[in-house]
């Protein structure tokens, strides 16, 4: 899939001996912005867009240019050749197993280890002149610069966290403002992000759905279509209703929502679209307090449990806090799904006249 | 954004620390500052416990118990009993590099 863009460079650096080294275009192809688009929708797909750890040029470069560390997922790599564009440079790139830089950087992989052997192994020392490695600032998770430098004696520059922002950091004499070092979390990054969260919750509600629908389907007769839409329909629209407070409108609005824990976010926003809806659309069934009380209980609480997963995809919840926010929330989604379900089977005794 | 208060792990030793501003230099939230010539901790709270200060701190003036901030990967390690892990793509945020 990258073949396309990658053509061979001749380097030449003593008569005797020529290297060659694949070179990559710093554009973008049609297929290269499908993948783009792809890794942000199916996990799978992410997982296995990978490109070929080694050496790759930019450009012309020769003993002179700058080197840039890189994870070997494609899109890594993507975003920084095509922010090389017009420079001369080298990029290396690490044996992620296919994992951005942050995310291999916290497992080790973009790690020194890593980034010592491949320098070895594509023998840096030997093409070029200089000693510096630039590597993406968030690579410092994995990458201990020191013991770089005593293993390879290249000196670790830590670049900007954005790619973008490369040739204001190399025009500016590999100098990075404080602005440069920050990582952003906006609006947009947030959205994009999103679809990762709604996808698995969306094959989380299909199975809901059946044991909501035979649940309720479930009659003296046998089981009737009939019933099971009549009194499921406002459980299926409550619980896409907690996909979307959960998965979609806390994610989105999160620095706008009150409190600082994910779960209690979540549950709010949960919470008032589950009200909101009930008054709406006023269900029949509704008017039975136990199926009320379960609504109430079980779909903010889903919202909640939802607005956690995106702990994940966030840049500044850290482990310790989401480790309490656990401790506290797993057992009240427990609690509260198993009061629910009690609840739920009072109802259909109920129903069925059996009590 | 700031996660919950008084959470992180981070502790920061000044006396072991040399002013060398590389953990200035590596950390994605601005926790460290210079003030007066010297290294503080601005802002604790900002921390998200990625642990780059805390590596690459030649002189040890730096501790924080580092790990991933992700629900489903600190589920899954409490099930499987190892270290919380993600498989996620992580923040691959529009153009992270
Ligand atoms: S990296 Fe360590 S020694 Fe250097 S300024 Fe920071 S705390 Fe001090
Ligand atoms: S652990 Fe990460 S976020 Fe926290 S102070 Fe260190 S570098 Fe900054």
């Amino acid at each position: 899939m990258i073949d396309e863009n990658i053509n061979i460079l001749e380097l030449c650096k003593k008569p005797s001996r020529f290297e060659t080294v694949k070179r990559v275009s710093s554009e973008w192809s049609g297929m290269d912005y499908l993948g783009s688009i792809k890794c942000r929708i199916s996990n799978s797909f992410r997982m296995k867009y990978k490109i070929e750890p080694g050496l790759y040029a930019v450009g012309e470069p020769n003993e002179n240019s700058d080197v840039f560390a890189s994870a070997n997922y494609k899109l890594s790599f993507d975003i920084l050749r095509k922010a090389l564009k017009g420079l001369n440079a080298w990029i290396l790139v690490l044996d992620t197993k296919g994992i951005n830089v942050w995310c291999a950087a916290g497992k080790g992989t973009f790690g020194t280890q890593e980034l010592v052997k491949q320098a070895n192994k594509v023998k840096l020392n030997s093409i070029l002149s200089h000693k510096r490695i630039i590597v993406p600032q968030l690579g410092a998770v994995g990458v201990n610069a020191d013991e770089v430098f005593k293993k390879t004696g290249f000196r670790v520059y830590f670049g900007p966290v954005y790619a973008k922002d490369i040739k204001t950091y190399l025009n500016a004499g590999r100098k990075k403002t404080s602005e440069m070092r920050k990582i952003k979390f906006s609006m947009f990054d947030r959205i994009i992000l999103t679809p990762r969260e709604i996808i698995p919750a969306i094959f989380k509600f299909f199975i809901f759905a059946f044991v909501v629908l035979l649940f309720f389907g479930i009659q003296p007769k046998g089981i009737l279509f009939k019933s099971a839409w009549y009194c499921g329909e406002p459980f299926l629209l409550l619980g896409l209703t907690s996909i979307l407070a959960g998965s979609f409108i806390t994610p989105v609005f999160l620095p706008f929502i009150p409190f600082r824990p994910f779960a209690l976010k979540g549950w709010l926003i949960g919470m008032l679209l589950t009200m909101f809806l009930i008054f709406l659309f006023n269900f029949q069934e509704q008017k039975n307090i136990l199926i009320l009380v379960i609504e109430i209980l079980f779909f903010p609480m889903a919202s909640s449990y939802l607005s956690l997963q995106f702990t994940g995809s966030t840049t500044f919840t850290n482990m310790s806090g989401v480790k309490k926010e656990l401790k506290i929330a797993l057992p009240v989604y427990l609690i509260s799904s198993v009061i629910s379900v009690i609840l739920l089977i009072i109802y259909k005794l109920h129903k069925l006249a059996l009590i | 954004m700031r996660y919950i208060k008084n959470v992180a792990s981070l502790k920061f030793f000044a006396e072991k620390c040399t002013n060398c501003l590389i953990c200035i230099d590596v950390c994605p939230h601005g926790v460290f500052l210079l003030k007066n010539k010297k290294v503080e901790v601005s802002d604790k709270d900002l921390c998200m416990e990625c642990g780059a200060c805390a590596l690459n701190c030649k002189y040890g003036a730096i501790f924080v118990n580092s790990g991933v901030g992700c629900a489903s990967g600190i589920i899954k390690g409490m099930l499987t009993g190892g270290a919380p892990s993600c498989d996620c793509g992580g923040p691959s945020s529009t153009e992270c590099c």
